[in-house]
């Protein structure tokens, strides 16, 4: 079944897509897969199940979770303040925020480290107190907060945009306080902004390398991130293992985002109803 | 709802607080770090032949990505907006597919394919081709992780403008470089140029996966973030954050040019939109939505 259409470029067009999608996805993918399907299950399971990398994938887990979670607190806070206040510096507070997008994640991972290690400008304050505020979780979690922010706070931010104040003014009329017009008018709202963000921030957490690297001092069993594990046994030519990890984090990161993928395209069919009426 | 005049100020502080320790701290810090020991210092870590050859090599992956990113960015949304063909779901959600994975898994799928336990590997040995641990490697690379950046920013303005105008064109007789040049182009320059600026963000510090497959020949395969490693790796803190501060530049000017092309954007929407009914605005909406899925 071809297209009818009358534009031209339909063999150009997808003569260069599949070119492209074959080259870097497909066939990467592919051998990937073929390498990985000829180990066989035993393997598989042995490698993927090794205690120290199940270790890993529970601190990847954990500290992105928390991040996230974090994350959705000060990134509805940062869309919260953009947008509905106006203050001097706003505009270069919002531009900052896509920062972590920009900076590579080495520069943003070597300059967090020192910043919160032992004698760091802030990491001094928590060591004095008795806090190891890098190579811990504690520090695998401030890069992936670092990392993860933008992605809750541009969820949000559309979307208290488009709020319709009309609502709020109704329910004040009314005799709601704030935190009630909060709780019950503006909050049900951001439900799945939040959602977005917080699966877009958990999932690249997940993955994440160059800024966690640094300031995780990678301790066996104690601060070793699942990426981390690949790198590991690459060097050591244990390219086995290094494919059942991989194979691990992408089931992980795959459920999280087609979970979420699953529950945003229903949401959007729902406000295209609510439009038509 | 009007919250009290204290209650603002204590949110604006928090948030300005939370932006000052996460975002605006470290880049100071680097700042700091890298003019620690002088100005001599900083020059020579910049000059350093290592740093320098990082340097043409990081432009040189990200200049290749960029325009091929470019070249397969405006043929597959033309291809999944003008056309409906079997597979189109398919291959839209394939394209998306190195948001879900980590940049050191992406490494791993070339490492596989043409690294030692690849069954093409002793073909490539005997035409002496190098791809991992070598140039091509870490272009591969680059070009996987940012794959899906341009086709993501060009669909849903695509999709927006509809078949029509392209249509009618056709009809009379226009090509298809006339159709593209005359009437797509102008309509999605804002949406190319913001997916090139999030492109090249990507592909000037990508870490993770070209660290897999460079092998970190130091003045062969080093890009400025790998070189940034090895610097910091061997205590070097100075040149590390010296070098650091080059691409901070680069961040700097990428989140400026971001900000004009966003503030460009939005002016084209809404001379195109908001005049119109509320159709219009509907669909600006669901460009809205669509564009939460941009990183």
């Amino acid at each position: 079944m071809t297209s009818k259409s009358v534009i031209p470029g339909y063999h150009l067009s997808l003569g260069i897509t599949m070119f492209f999608v074959s080259l870097f996805l497909f066939i990467p993918l592919a051998s990937f897969l073929l390498f990985a399907s000829g180990m066989g299950i035993e393997k598989f399971i042995k490698a993927a199940t090794d205690y120290r990398n199940v270790h890993a994938y529970a601190v990847s887990f954990s500290c992105a979770f928390i991040a996230a979670l974090i994350n959705c607190v000060f990134g509805l806070l940062l869309a919260w303040v953009l947008t509905r206040y106006d203050f001097p510096g706003r505009r270069i507070m919002d531009a900052l925020i896509d920062l972590p997008f920009a900076l590579p994640t080495a520069v943003a991972g070597i300059a967090l480290t020192t910043l919160y290690a032992e004698n760091g400008w802030v990491g001094q304050f928590f060591y004095a107190i008795g806090i190891p505020s890098a190579f811990s979780a504690m520090g695998i979690t401030i890069a992936l907060i670092f990392v993860g922010i933008p992605f809750v706070a541009r969820s949000i931010q559309p979307v208290l945009r488009d709020l319709d104040p009309q609502l709020e003014e109704a329910a004040n009329v009314f005799g709601a306080d704030n935190w009630t017009i909060f709780r019950r008018i503006i909050f049900p709202e951001l439900v799945s902004p939040l959602l977005t963000g917080f699966a877009l921030a958990f999932s690249r957490g997940i993955g994440e390398y160059g800024s966690v690297v640094f300031i995780a001092g990678n301790m066996p069993y104690e601060t070793e991130i699942a990426p981390l594990m690949i790198m590991t046994k690459l060097e050591q030519f244990d390219y086995q293992s290094a494919a059942a990890i991989a194979i691990v984090m992408m089931v992980l990161s795959l459920t999280i985002l087609l979970g979420i993928h699953g529950y945003q395209s229903r949401r959007l069919k729902n406000i295209g109803a609510g439009f038509n009426n | 709802m009007k919250e009290s005049k204290n209650l603002q100020r204590i949110l604006i502080f928090l948030a300005g607080a939370f932006l000052f320790f996460m975002l605006i701290l470290p880049l100071i810090l680097i700042i700091a770090e890298a003019l620690a020991k002088g100005w001599s210092a900083y020059i020579k870590a910049l000059t350093e032949p290592f740093a320098i050859k990082a340097f043409w090599l990081t432009i040189e992956a990200t200049l290749l990505a960029v325009g091929l990113n470019i070249i397969f960015g405006i043929a597959s949304a033309w291809l999944l907006t003008k056309f409906d063909f079997r597979g189109k779901t398919f291959l839209g959600s394939m394209i998306d597919l190195p948001f879900a994975i980590s940049p050191v898994v992406a490494g791993l799928f070339f490492i596989m394919l043409f690294g030692r336990m690849s069954p093409i590997y002793t073909t490539l040995q005997e035409y002496h081709i190098a791809v991992v641990f070598a140039v091509p490697g870490i272009i591969l690379a680059t070009m996987f992780v940012t794959f899906p950046f341009i086709t993501r920013e060009l669909i849903p303005v695509m999709e927006n403008q509809g078949r029509e105008i392209e249509e009618a064109a056709a009809t009379m007789g226009a090509n298809g470089w006339t159709v593209f040049r005359r009437i797509t182009l102008p309509n999605i320059k804002w949406a190319l140029s913001y997916g090139i600026i999030l492109c090249t963000a990507r592909a000037l510090g990508e870490f993770g996966a070209v660290s897999v497959v460079s092998g970190h020949i130091r003045g062969k395969t080093n890009t400025l973030p790998l070189h940034i490693e090895i610097l910091y790796n061997e205590y070097n803190f100075t040149a590390a954050f010296a070098v650091s501060s080059v691409l901070v530049i680069m961040a700097v000017i990428i989140l400026i040019l971001r900000n004009v092309i966003e503030a460009g954007g939005i002016s084209a929407f809404k001379k195109n939109f908001y005049d119109e009914n509320l159709q219009g605005q509907k669909k600006f909406l669901k460009i809205k939505f669509s564009k939460r899925f941009k990183f």
